[in-house]
């Protein structure tokens, strides 16, 4: 029977995730389900894999593939400027209280393949605020972290990403960031030569620095209500008083037990303020 | 007897809003089952959906908010740029991940997720469209004991989207939009 099947299904997948956490030491259990199943139907699918037996086999004799399967179950699908307004508010509300300190500290958190990144230190680019920012990019997978560092995306996109520069406020000739080459375009790495980049897992790392921005777009839908609570409590220690923190469209702080120690700065972009 | 319906899911493309809203229209705010709507839209574009939605209708129209529960008496709208999936604790998770169908929100995810979840007690409703999104999901929901409506092609003002359903699917329910419409009043437990 199908159901019967299916609740199968599931309760490998619960085995696989503990077994992931004790082999690699990646902790899934704080991952919406719904997702996580999904995901990892997806990668039987396209791995041609027939069942989950299969698919523990290959996790545990080949780190390689452990590695693409965290790219996968993970979702890493981002653009850039991303929700334009977003970007444009940054620019207009928070940048200018931020260039009045005389160093900045950014974390992106869960910065995927870096389409983020780059939109963010292009802003800082324009506001004069580049030379004196540092930018901590981190993912829990150390792959697309590679590709981040890299800047290198496909040139189908640009079109895309051109106009959405526009109307997140960019007033340059967007190419002016980017040189073309072979169906992809390499964006400038002095845009990145102030951040660094590595590995941080928000469901069991803690933090490490103090920040004026905190950036996590799109990272705590994938997450149950308890682990998005230990995330956001990072978060909020990793903020110095008056900071600010930009969270996705869809993802709010309203549910959680350190709201009242924010302000909304602007509501349908999500971004908060840390009160002094 | 037929299992109880616990989760209505519905899907729609091109004409869809026009559709979705004819049989929404007539049904009374304190409906006993959770309706979920999927529209396709432009991406990265506002829109007022909800606004025509809340004007127009007696049930409570919200977009959907990532872990918040399912509650009678209201339709929960799609979000742009966001796949919708169901938690077995009858909550909503949102996907930021890639488009299936050229889409983002998908149909076919949708209705795929919320038969995972409620299995023989979902319906899932395709109206007009111009895409083949949906049909898939909706054989899903058909293979796991629930409910597959499509609306009438010929009555849709795109017919492509419920046409494909209807052929892939044997023993796909082929109504218009005002017998769905009686259909799904005859469900309502006052």
């Amino acid at each position: 029977m199908k159901l019967e099947h299916d609740s199968l299904f599931e309760q490998e997948v619960e085995a696989l995730i503990k077994e992931i956490h004790t082999q690699y030491g990646y902790d899934f259990s704080g991952y919406s389900r719904a997702s996580v199943y999904r995901r990892v139907k997806r990668f039987l699918g396209q791995k041609h894999l027939a069942s989950i037996d299969e698919l523990r086999e290959r996790l545990f004799s080949d780190s390689f593939f452990f590695e693409n399967f965290l790219q996968e179950v993970t979702v890493n699908v981002t653009e850039m400027f991303r929700d334009p307004t977003f970007f444009l508010s940054l620019r207009e509300n928070v940048l200018p209280i931020l260039s009045t300190y005389p160093y900045i500290k950014i974390w992106d958190a869960g910065c995927s393949t870096g389409e983020e990144l780059f939109s963010l230190t292009i802003l800082l680019e324009e506001a004069g605020l580049l030379g004196r920012t540092k930018i901590y990019a981190t993912d829990i997978n150390q792959k697309v972290l590679r590709q981040a560092k890299e800047g290198i995306f496909s040139a189908s996109h640009m079109a895309a990403y051109t106009s959405s520069y526009y109307a997140a406020g960019g007033k340059r000739d967007f190419s002016s960031y980017y040189t073309s080459n072979y169906g992809n375009v390499k964006f400038d790495s002095s845009l990145v030569k102030n951040v660094v980049f590595y590995p941080h897992n928000l469901a069991t790392d803690t933090s490490f620095n103090e920040f004026h921005l905190v950036v996590c777009r799109n990272v705590l839908i994938y997450f149950n209500r308890q682990l998005q609570e230990r995330v956001l409590r990072l978060f909020d220690e990793s903020l110095v008083s008056l900071g600010y923190l930009a969270l996705g469209k869809k993802e709010t702080l309203a549910m959680s037990g350190i709201s009242s120690n924010y302000s909304i700065l602007d509501k349908s972009n999500r971004i908060y303020r840390k009160n002094s | 007897m037929r299992p109880l319906t616990k989760l209505i899911v519905m899907g729609g493309s091109w004409g869809g809003i026009q559709a979705s809203l004819s049989i929404l229209e007539g049904l009374p705010p304190d409906y006993s089952i959770p309706i979920v709507l999927v529209l396709h839209r432009l991406r990265n574009q506002e829109g007022n959906l909800q606004e025509i939605f809340s004007k127009k209708l007696l049930l409570k129209a919200v977009e959907v908010e990532e872990k918040e529960p399912l509650l009678p008496g209201h339709v929960y709208l799609a979000p742009a740029n966001y796949h919708v999936l169901f938690e077995k604790d009858h909550t909503f998770s949102l996907d930021d991940s890639e488009l299936e169908n050229y889409s983002r929100p998908s149909i076919d995810v949708s209705f795929s997720s919320a038969a995972d979840v409620f299995g023989k007690n979902t319906m899932g409703i395709l109206l007009s469209g111009a895409s083949r999104d949906g049909s898939s999901g909706l054989k899903y929901i058909f293979e796991k004991g629930g409910v597959a409506v499509a609306q009438d092609p010929s009555e849709a003002e795109v017919g492509t989207m419920p046409q494909a359903a209807i052929e892939s699917i044997r023993g796909c329910t082929i109504m218009n939009v005002a017998r769905i419409k009686e259909f799904l009043l005859s469900l309502h437990e006052h």
